[in-house]
Parts: structure tokens; sequence; C-alpha cells
């Protein structure tokens, strides 16, 4: 899906966590999430703490799509 | 470590209310055994139905197949930290009762659960069409959360086969086979020409509904570790995940590893059967990288020449085995990898998630994205409430007949990954 | 016993008409086996005979395909045969096209059986190969006798309708297509074999040949987020309560669209999961934990980002076929484009 659709002219950044398999189907921006079931959340924390680890995600994500890349990359959250 | 196991051939179960086996008859008494399970109050209602080989029989939803075993000598009990207390099993002798399985189904849990047809073209792909099966067809009471049924289900099935079992204590086997697994030394002083060669089961561990039980302990909180061959006879590894229906071990295929029963069958003759290795496939990268390393790392403190990697389940565990694949392989130790293949309806598409030109040689349990129809049945034994929803299956699966149109996913271990069937693709 | 009736097609050269500077000689019909088809009938023994042979210059099919096949398909019909067979080709490049497409045609448009034979890297083989069997032969008009016996074998299991086997019993270029079948050993005791093999050195033969993935160019960075669009995409099935466009929980058929304009947050009470493949609780408990509509709202009011596109797309990426993810895609990205926006946050489970 990732490959297709930066295919057909958008950059795109793929959230996931499995990242080899984002790197062996292609995905060009990748940003490495939490848990297969809640990729962008983790239900241990409290709900405030829970929002500031995925506004870190998200604006990591933000920040791989304002940033050139040449080959496949993964962006660290910070 | 030796075991033996006796095998008593069970051909016929009937329902009685004096329970016994005779004459390769098992006799129950349905009254005293659904008495027992409704011991759990989370169970509203349950109730047994038998269902025989080549009869007009659909069973669905399954959730896990078990095979009754006693073990009569030597340590521990079987479903040590499920049924039986924590002991180490795998030595002494088990009674088998072989030919039958106790089959829990009934309401559904999740969207993981099979189809066993007892005849027609469904019953070719399970193996659990040519047993007699006793059925468990459970009822959960109102509002029960997933997991809290889920357990109840798995603890009952496992509590009624273990009871079954019991009735064969005394009796004397149709057949006993011995299986030994030598410690490091003795296996090197033995065979010292043959190669050292091990099994790399990896557990399905994606989490609720998802999940493999080792001596009663969920497989995603543990490390890859050594375990006996002979351990799994005895019913240390069970089955949590509800019994995905394709590609997920049942119980019964936990007990009955091909994979141990064929490195055995060689044990001694063309190979040397070390042990076996258990490791999770779990939901966080940190635990892949972890379980991959260390069991690449047992591998190599095993000094093999080669290793059978056997995977469970499908999607993100394909970079599970690909990963214990090629971290065993960069140990210059030999493998050969057991998965199966999502390669869509027409066959046309990729067949796993993840790939490594060091996975170069691969024994695939099929295609399960094949579709195959399964006529109208006669009987019904659980409910096709839930036939549109399980995996494998689309809204009008069921159509106005009574058929199926459905992916061979919805096929309890048709596609199984350890190897069970003789189902391949190219 | 009535014999099988099969049609023949061959090019200029093994029609014995010339070689070059006679390609471009149209499609004609002569009755019964011409050049090669000689030893193919030989090969059929009593059961099957060819009846016609068809001979087109390799020039004049590759410059007019269509009217070539048209030709070619009505000479074919004449006959009424129970198969066709183009080729060998070996690796003759114009004739292995004309060759898998004639063959493709005949298969596609009579609804007979239909083969042809060429070298692996005949660029014919790789066009045709999922449509038609291509049996694997030599590289060059030296190799036919080699060539005949898996040709004339295939035929005839193709007309008694017996089943084919795989790629390397039969002799066929793999086809890229897997097809389920039942082996003679089950898969633990093939894999033990196969390790056997692998330990002592010996050629064996994998199941699963390991596939190579393309890749993609990286499309340029976003220059000015403050006023870009942001989409999100999920395979991670958060859909909107209740399921309404029953998205499969496995082996997904369609994706949905759905609007969040009302939305600064997803909830239990308006949003879940139809993903199949791992815990659901987590993500129905707050279905941002997988599509992070709540902080992108927040980056939107705070002129972070330009706009939180209004629609998202969905699917289950739980045994979902690569073919199918690919469809949805293309889709995906043609609503997309309308829509006008400028990058893409895809998450996965």
């Amino acid at each position: 899906m990732v490959k297709e659709i930066e295919r057909a002219g958008f950059p795109v950044v793929h959230i996931c966590t499995v990242t080899p398999i984002s790197m062996t189907v292609g995905a060009n921006r990748i940003v490495p999430a939490i848990a297969i079931p809640h990729p962008l959340g983790n239900p241990g924390l409290e709900k405030a703490d829970e929002k500031k680890l995925r506004r870190k995600l998200v604006e990591t994500a933000l920040h791989a799509l304002t940033t050139e890349v040449e080959d496949q990359t993964i962006f660290e959250v910070k | 470590m030796k075991l033996q196991l006796g095998y008593i051939d069970i051909r016929d179960i009937k329902f009685d209310k004096n329970p016994r086996i005779e004459n390769g008859v098992l006799y129950v008494d349905p009254d005293a055994l659904i008495a027992s399970v409704l011991q759990d109050e989370l169970i509203k209602n349950a109730h047994l139905e038998i269902a025989k080989p080549g009869e007009s029989v659909r069973i669905t939803p399954v959730k896990d197949v078990i095979e009754p075993r006693v073990k009569v000598e030597g340590r521990g009990g079987v479903f040590p930290g499920m049924v039986a207390k924590v002991d180490t099993v795998g030595s002494g002798k088990t009674y088998v009762l072989r030919g039958m399985a106790v089959v829990t189904c009934g309401k559904i849990c999740g969207f993981q659960e099979g189809i066993i047809d007892m005849s027609g073209p469904g019953a070719d792909y399970t193996p659990f069409s040519k047993l007699n099966n006793l059925c468990l067809v459970i009822e959960p009471q109102e509002g029960v959360k997933q997991h809290e049924y889920e357990h109840a289900c798995r603890m009952a099935g496992l509590n009624m086969a273990a009871a079954i079992a019991e009735l064969a204590r005394e009796l004397t086997p149709d057949e006993t086979k011995d299986f030994e697994t030598l410690t490091v030394k003795e296996g090197m002083e033995k065979y010292p020409d043959l190669p050292r060669v091990a099994y790399v089961q990896m557990l399905q561990s994606q989490g609720l509904l998802h999940d493999t039980y080792v001596y009663g302990v969920d497989a995603k909180r543990t490390l890859p570790t050594l375990i006996s061959p002979t351990e799994t006879m005895d019913g240390a590894i069970v089955s949590g995940n509800c019994v995905s229906a394709c590609d997920k071990n049942t119980t019964y295929h936990h007990e009955n590893n091909p994979v141990v029963a064929d490195l055995f069958e060689q044990h001694g003759k063309t190979l040397n059967f070390v042990g076996m290795i258990i490791t999770n496939e779990n939901v966080y990268l940190a635990d892949k990288q972890r379980s991959s390393d260390h069991t690449a790392e047992l591998a190599e403190y095993l000094s093999l020449d080669g290793a059978v990697i056997s995977q469970e389940g499908f999607g993100n565990p394909d970079t599970d085995l690909i990963m214990n694949c090629v971290k065993i392989e960069d140990k210059g130790i030999k493998t050969v990898i057991i998965t199966d293949e999502y390669a869509g309806q027409d066959g046309k598409s990729q067949s796993l998630a993840d790939a490594d030109p060091k996975a170069n040689a691969c024994v695939t349990g099929g295609n399960a994205n094949m579709v195959i129809r399964l006529p109208k049945m006669d009987k019904v034994i659980g409910t096709l409430d839930y036939v549109n929803v399980i995996a494998g299956a689309h809204e009008g699966s069921l159509q106005p007949d009574g058929s199926i149109e459905a992916e061979l996913q919805v096929i309890t271990g048709a596609t199984n990954e350890l190897g069970f069937n003789k189902l391949s693709a190219r | 016993m009535t014999k099988f009736r099969v049609v023949h097609y061959i090019n200029q050269f093994f029609g014995q008409i010339g070689g070059e500077e006679k390609a471009d000689v149209p499609p004609e019909k002569r009755q019964g086996p011409v050049g090669p088809g000689l030893a193919l009938s030989a090969a059929f023994k009593d059961e099957a005979e060819i009846v016609a042979t068809i001979i087109c210059g390799d020039s004049y099919f590759n410059e007019n395909m269509d009217s070539a096949t048209e030709t070619i398909i009505k000479m074919v019909k004449e006959e009424k045969p129970d198969l066709f067979i183009a080729g060998p080709a070996f690796n003759a490049g114009r004739y292995g096209v004309a060759a898998g497409a004639i063959a493709s045609a005949v298969k596609e448009q009579l609804n007979i059986p239909s083969f042809t034979g060429m070298y692996e890297e005949n660029p014919g083989a790789d066009m045709y190969k999922q449509n038609v069997y291509i049996i694997q032969t030599g590289n060059s008009a030296a190799k036919m006798r080699k060539a005949i016996p898996p040709m004339a074998a295939l035929a005839l299991k193709l007309l008694k309708g017996e089943p084919i086997g795989s790629a390397a019993q039969e002799g066929y270029i793999p086809t890229g297509v897997r097809k389920n079948l039942f082996e003679e050993k089950r898969g633990s005791a093939r894999a033990v074999d196969m390790l056997l093999k692998k330990l002592a050195g010996e050629p064996f033969e994998t199941e699963y040949p390991m596939p190579t993935f393309d890749r993609v160019a990286p499309q340029p960075a976003v220059k000015d987020l403050a006023h870009a669009n942001i989409a999100l995409v999920t395979s991670g099935g958060i859909v909107p309560k209740g399921n309404p466009d029953h998205i499969e929980s496995s082996s997904a058929s369609h994706y949905g669209e759905y609007s969040i304009a009302e939305f600064d947050d997803l909830t239990a009470a308006d949003h879940e999961t139809a993903h199949g493949g791992y815990d659901p609780v987590y993500a129905n408990e707050d279905p941002d934990r997988v599509l992070p509509v709540d902080v992108l709202r927040d980056m939107e009011k705070e002129g972070i980002i330009g706009k939180l596109n209004e629609f998202f797309y969905t699917t289950v990426g739980n045994g979902t076929a690569v073919a199918n993810a690919k469809k949805f895609a293309e889709e995906i990205a043609q609503k997309l484009k309308m829509q006008n926006v400028d990058a893409v946050i895809l998450t996965s489970t």
C-alpha cells in the first residue's frame, strides 16, 4: 500500500511496529511505532501521557515528511 | 529424558451412565461431564455431541481440539501448569486415546475460529475429520469479557480431556512407542558422525486470543528456551488462541507435533535429534529482535549443524520467521523453514510479508487464500451464526442453500505450519 | 478410437518458407503437420494428430498483432481442435512473443487448452507465463529433440483432462501463480528430507522461492507543512462503530472511505477495529491508538499543519493479498489526488 501511494506521487510516512516488513516492502520514510495492537498508544500510561506520546510519534512522522530522503530511512522517535 | 507412549485406539464414542473404555469404544456420561463444566460460573450452558468420520456434520466455530492423555508412570501429570500441577513432564509412561479428540466449540470469542467438516470436500483439508470427536458446545453468561470466556473454554476442554483420559489408566495399550532425548554429551558420544539437528518451534503469542501457554506460562512473557521434545507429548504446550482456523496450532497439534515425530523417526539413523528450542512471536519489535537473537544463540550453543523452524500464524510473524532463519543461518547452521502462504485467491500475489534470500529451503502448507465451496451438511454442531465473520470468510459466505463459500483459512488446521498435512503449493 | 485434434502454430523459418527475408509473410494454413509438427505427431503415437499447421512470419505477427491474431483465431476455429500448440520458439524473441500471444488468445477466446514452449530468457516467457503453460526449452533449434517429449506429454495430459503437476514435474516455466496441491508426504517429513539434503550438500528444491521486491523512489519532502493537507490511511482496520461496509477481519476484499470532519477525537462510542489479526481490545478502547485523529486535529488548530483531510481510508492488512492491497492503494491515491492531499500518514498494526 505504502509503495503504491508513493508511486502515485505522494510522500508517505509509514508508522508501523514491524519496521523490517516496512523495509522489505519498500516504504521510504518509516517511523517505528509502539506495538502491533496499539501502534500510536500505550495502554499502560495515563490518558494525558499517552496522548503526549502519540503527539511525539506524529511529530516525528511530520518531520519525516518534511525531510528529503534518497533511500529508505527510519526516523527514530526522540 | 525417556518417554513411552501407550496408544489406546478409540474406534467409537457412546453416551452411557457407566463411563469406561471397552473394546475400543469410549463410553462417557454426558451429565457428569457437563456438571463439572458448569462449575465454572462464567459458563451458562453446555452440552456434548458426537461427530464421527464420514458423517454429514459441520462443527463450528471450533476453538480447540485436544487429545486425551494420562500420565501413568513418572513425574508430573498431563497439561502441567494448566490441569496438573507444575512439574517437569516428558519421562516415564503416558497413555494416549488415539483416534479421538475433545473439540470445544460454540459462541465466538474473537474472529479466529474455524470449521471442521466430517465429510465432503472440506474434510480433505482438516486432519480432525478423521477422528471421533466429542464436541463440547459452550454458551457463556451474558456480558462475560472475551478473555475470561476464552480462559473458561480453554480450561473446560483441557479438564474434560484429562477426566476422560483417566478411564484409560488401568488399560493395556494397543501399541507402545519409545522416545528418548540424550544429553548433549551423551548424544555427541553416541552419534559422533551424525549431523546435529534441532527443532525451533515458534509459538503464537500476539496477545489475547492469539496465545500459547508453556507449563501454564503465557509464551509472550518468556524468552526462548530449550525443552525436551518428549515434554510436548505430555501437553507441556497448549493452545490459547481459540484456534484461528487454518494455521494456528490446536493443543492436539502440540501433543502430536509432526516435526518432533519425524525428527525422532530419523534420530540415530540419518541425524542426531538434539532437542527443541521454543520461541515466541510477539507484537513489539524489541521482543522480535531479542527472541530471534536468543534463539540463534541457543542454536549455536547446542553446536547444531541444522534446524527445522516452524512458524505459527502469518503477517508480522513472517518477520520473526525470517529473523530466526537468517540469524541461525548466519551462525553457519543450515535451516529449513515451514510456513504457509497468503498469495491471494488467484495465487498471483506475494505469499509472505517478509523475505530473505537466505531462506532458500522452504516447505509450505499451501495458499490459505484459495477459495473453497463447502456443501450444506445435514447437521451443525455449534452454530452457523458467525460463519460470515470468521477469518477467511466475508459477508455472504454463508449461501442461502446452506453451503459456504470461503477461503481455506476458515478450515481448522488446513494449512498447518508444523507440516501436519500433505497440502502444499507451487 | 478417434484421435484428438491438434492445431499447431510455427513461424516462417520452421514452416520452411524462409529465414529473416521471409519474416513478413502473413498467416497461412496447411493441412497436417509441418516441420517440428512431424516430431510432435510421432510423439502423440495414436492418441492425437496435428490436423492443421498455421505458419506466420515473425515480423508480420509482431507488426500486425491485432489483425494477425484475429485471422489466426479464425483459422484455428475452423478446425474445431481439442488443443492448440505454438512453437517451440527457443530463444527467438519475436517468435516467442508471437507464440505466447497467440497461445494466450486461443485459450481465452476459444476456451480450449493451449500452450507453448520456449527458452526461459525469451522475452515472451515473462510476458505470457501467467497466461499459458510454457514448456522450458533450450536456447536454440538444436535442442528440438529434447523439447518434444515434455511438450507431447503436457499435450496429452491437457487433452485427457488429467491434473497438471508442478513446474518442475512437467517442465514448464514457473508461472508465478501459486497453486495448492497434495504431496505424497506430510510437510514435516518433507522438511526433514529437505534438511538432510541441504546438510549433505545435495541439490534440493524449495517449495517457495523467495521473491524479490521492487522499489519506488522517494517523493520530494513537503515544503510548507503549515499549508499542507495531510491524509490518514491505515491498514489497522479502524471503521465507524458497527463496521457499516462489512470490511472482512482477514483477506479484505475492499477498503473503506469515511469522513472525520465531525470528529476531534475517536472514541469507543463511535469507532472500532475490524482487524482480525491482533488483539482488538486496545484499538477498540481508543481508536486514536491506531488512527491519531486527536493529535492531528490539535496540530491543525495550532496551525502546525494546514489541514487534516476530511476523509480517511482504511482496510485490513491481515491476510490481504498484495494484489488487493495494491489495487486499494491505486484507487485511494486517485481519491487523494482529487482531494488535493499533499502527503500521507499511513499507520499499520
